[in-house]
């Protein structure tokens, strides 16, 4: 049994609160995207995640999205960026009118995240397999300057199927970076089906250690446990990664381990459905 | 490092690789905010003596191009000069996706070096000559393409390119002993062409190490009664349409000579700003004709693919009898 004190409880409430107000601005969102619909199931599935990131773990700060020691994020698994632009509107830095152009003519909130100062979007990924390697750059340049930040990086269990992943898992360990957190959103499904029936990368925890990564595998939604994990990580020369064992389509009963919940339509039905889950849920 | 005739004479002697390799070392020296990214090509690449010098300025990702242009995304996004560099159809191609994504898109600035570029690398086979360099690299917008005619213009290429606000691709031909085109220290501007000849009859337009043949060209017509105009090519995207005009306005013939394929690079550049003008001349592109060969020797490619100076001023003249 976990016994948490006050103060930590709070922030426990905290950090659920702020995945209860991204999940509902990610129904928001696929709603407003309609017929051009939206990667629902994998933006879910990493929403505890994301929040406890922003709302939590991150040194981040309200009116300055650019100072040295900020910590870095990159969505490597763009396609979740509902989340990522929900999580973003939570710490004031995407305002409420702002989300409502999403996949819209002419927004700055496409379908995959589009590198913007003024969104606090760092990096444009979409194309999978490329984010991992950024953060190595990111986290190389914190021990060069000695400017103390950490990175971190949401990578899809789909997208370890990318060669790319593997270059840089095998390459962060070289440099001792203890400042890159890696977390692999593992909801075991990627765009057309099952990792079993597609292609499955197999013991990812066995495979990370064998490259000498620091490996923590826990429930990616259960909020006590992520902060336990972040709140115990160590600067002992080794790149971290947690496997988040995750539900696609978490959180509404219609596209829980649903993988047409992949990227799909929102319509008006399914969204007033979702919308009374959520009020009976919170 | 200081230009003047004992350095350039040095470096055409060690070929544009080991030259580079100096070059960066110096300039590294000065900024230390200047970082080299390789892919397990140190001593091919002229940095062995960077890599002991300057370990903090150096990073070795062995084999793997597509991380390597990640990481210096990284690097350059905390606002790093970052120099990558491995051989050329490895620094394009092998991770075209991530220069297209993180360089074109995300316009993150990196400087990329292409090792023995073009047929230098002749004996290895077609794995290891690059002749679709331009062509896969110009499609990508916010790139700048260079491709230096010796290994002077290749220093003046680095220094620029790591001052330039997009992200640059340098195009490294010719081998050891290669020839001198530049005698003396002179003027490069990123997006300028050069001319190195005077000449109205026809003009060349040239670049990378094959600008040689073309200067001798220029030379045999000459004592034919025909100016050939030369122009050093350096820079084929941003593509210099001024000098293009001016050249097509005054010449019967335009001629473009390069070590690629005769598809998406020089050849192509300049069509696309000639087909615009009115009444513009006839263009005859030379390069490689679309196809790999066997394995052989730089001399016996350029010769086979008909781009020596003495098949060059066969075609021309062929051209200019029809």
């Amino acid at each position: 049994m976990v016994v948490c004190n006050m103060s930590d409880e709070n922030i426990i409430n905290k950090i659920k609160k702020f995945s209860l107000n991204v999940k509902k601005n990610i129904l928001n969102m696929a709603y407003e995207a309609g017929s051009s619909s939206s990667h629902f199931g994998g933006a879910l599935s990493i929403t505890d995640i994301i929040s406890i990131l922003f709302a939590y773990k991150m040194n981040l700060k309200k009116n300055n999205k650019d100072f040295e020691l900020r910590d870095r994020f990159i969505l490597s698994k763009g396609h979740a960026c509902l989340a990522y632009y929900a999580a973003l509107h939570e710490i004031g830095y995407i305002k409420k009118d702002e989300l409502k152009t999403f996949e819209k003519d002419n927004s700055s909130l496409a379908g995959h995240p589009v590198k913007n100062d003024e969104l606090g979007i760092d990096f444009s990924n979409g194309s999978l397999g490329m984010g991992l390697s950024i953060g190595i750059g990111l986290a190389i340049s914190s021990k060069l300057k000695s400017i103390p930040f950490n990175v971190n990086v949401i990578v899809g269990d789909g997208e370890c199927n990318e060669g790319s992943i593997w270059e840089a898992a095998m390459a962060a360990p070289k440099f001792k970076l203890d400042n890159l957190h890696v977390i692999i959103d593992k909801n075991n499904f990627q765009q057309t089906g099952s990792n079993d029936e597609i292609m499955n990368v197999g013991n990812l925890k066995e495979k990370w250690k064998s490259f000498n990564w620091e490996v923590e595998e826990i429930d990616g939604h259960n909020i006590i446990n992520l902060k336990k994990y972040f709140d115990s990580l160590k600067n002992n020369q080794k790149p971290k990664v947690l496997i988040a064992n995750t539900i696609k389509g978490k959180g509404f009963s219609f596209s829980e381990n649903n993988n047409e919940w992949h990227h799909s339509v929102m319509t008006k039905n399914i969204y007033e459905k979702a919308l009374k889950e959520l009020e009976n849920g919170s | 490092m200081e230009v003047n005739s004992k350095n350039i004479k040095l470096w055409s002697t060690l070929g544009p690789r080991a030259s580079l390799g100096l070059g960066i070392l110096d300039l590294a020296k000065y900024q230390k905010d200047l970082i080299v990214v390789t892919c397990d090509v140190s001593t091919s690449a002229g940095l062995d003596r960077f890599r002991k010098s300057l370990p903090n300025q150096y990073i070795d990702l062995g084999i793997a191009e597509q991380n390597m242009i990640g990481v210096a995304t990284g690097l350059a996004n905390e606002k790093f000069k970052v120099i990558t560099t491995t051989f050329a159809p490895f620094q394009t191609m092998r991770c075209c996706e991530q220069i297209k994504v993180n360089l074109g898109y995300m316009q993150e600035k990196i400087t990329m070096i292409g090792l023995a570029s073009g047929l230098v690398l002749g004996n290895l086979g077609f794995t290891h000559c690059c002749i679709e360099d331009l062509g896969v690299l110009r499609s990508i917008p916010n790139l700048c393409i260079i491709s230096p005619a010796d290994s002077l213009e290749t220093l003046k290429a680095i220094e620029s390119s790591i001052h330039n606000k997009n992200s640059c691709y340098i195009r490294v031909t010719g081998g050891t002993n290669n020839p001198i085109i530049y005698k003396e220290d002179y003027k490069f501007e990123i997006g300028k062409a050069i001319r190195l000849k005077e000449g109205n009859d026809i003009t060349i337009f040239g670049s990378g190490a094959v600008l040689n043949d073309c200067m001798i060209v220029s030379e045999h017509l000459k004592s034919k009664k025909i100016s050939a105009g030369v122009i050093n090519v350096h820079t084929i995207k941003p593509i210099d349409k001024e000098i293009i005009v001016d050249a097509s306005e005054k010449s019967k013939l335009i001629v473009t000579v390069e070590e690629h394929n005769k598809i998406g690079g020089l050849g192509s550049s300049v069509s696309e700003v000639i087909s615009s003008i009115k009444n513009a001349p006839r263009q005859l592109t030379l390069g490689i004709n679309d196809s790999y060969t066997k394995s052989g020797s730089y001399k016996f490619l350029k010769n086979y693919y008909r781009l020596v100076s003495e098949k060059i001023l066969e075609d021309i003249l062929k051209m200019l009898n029809e």
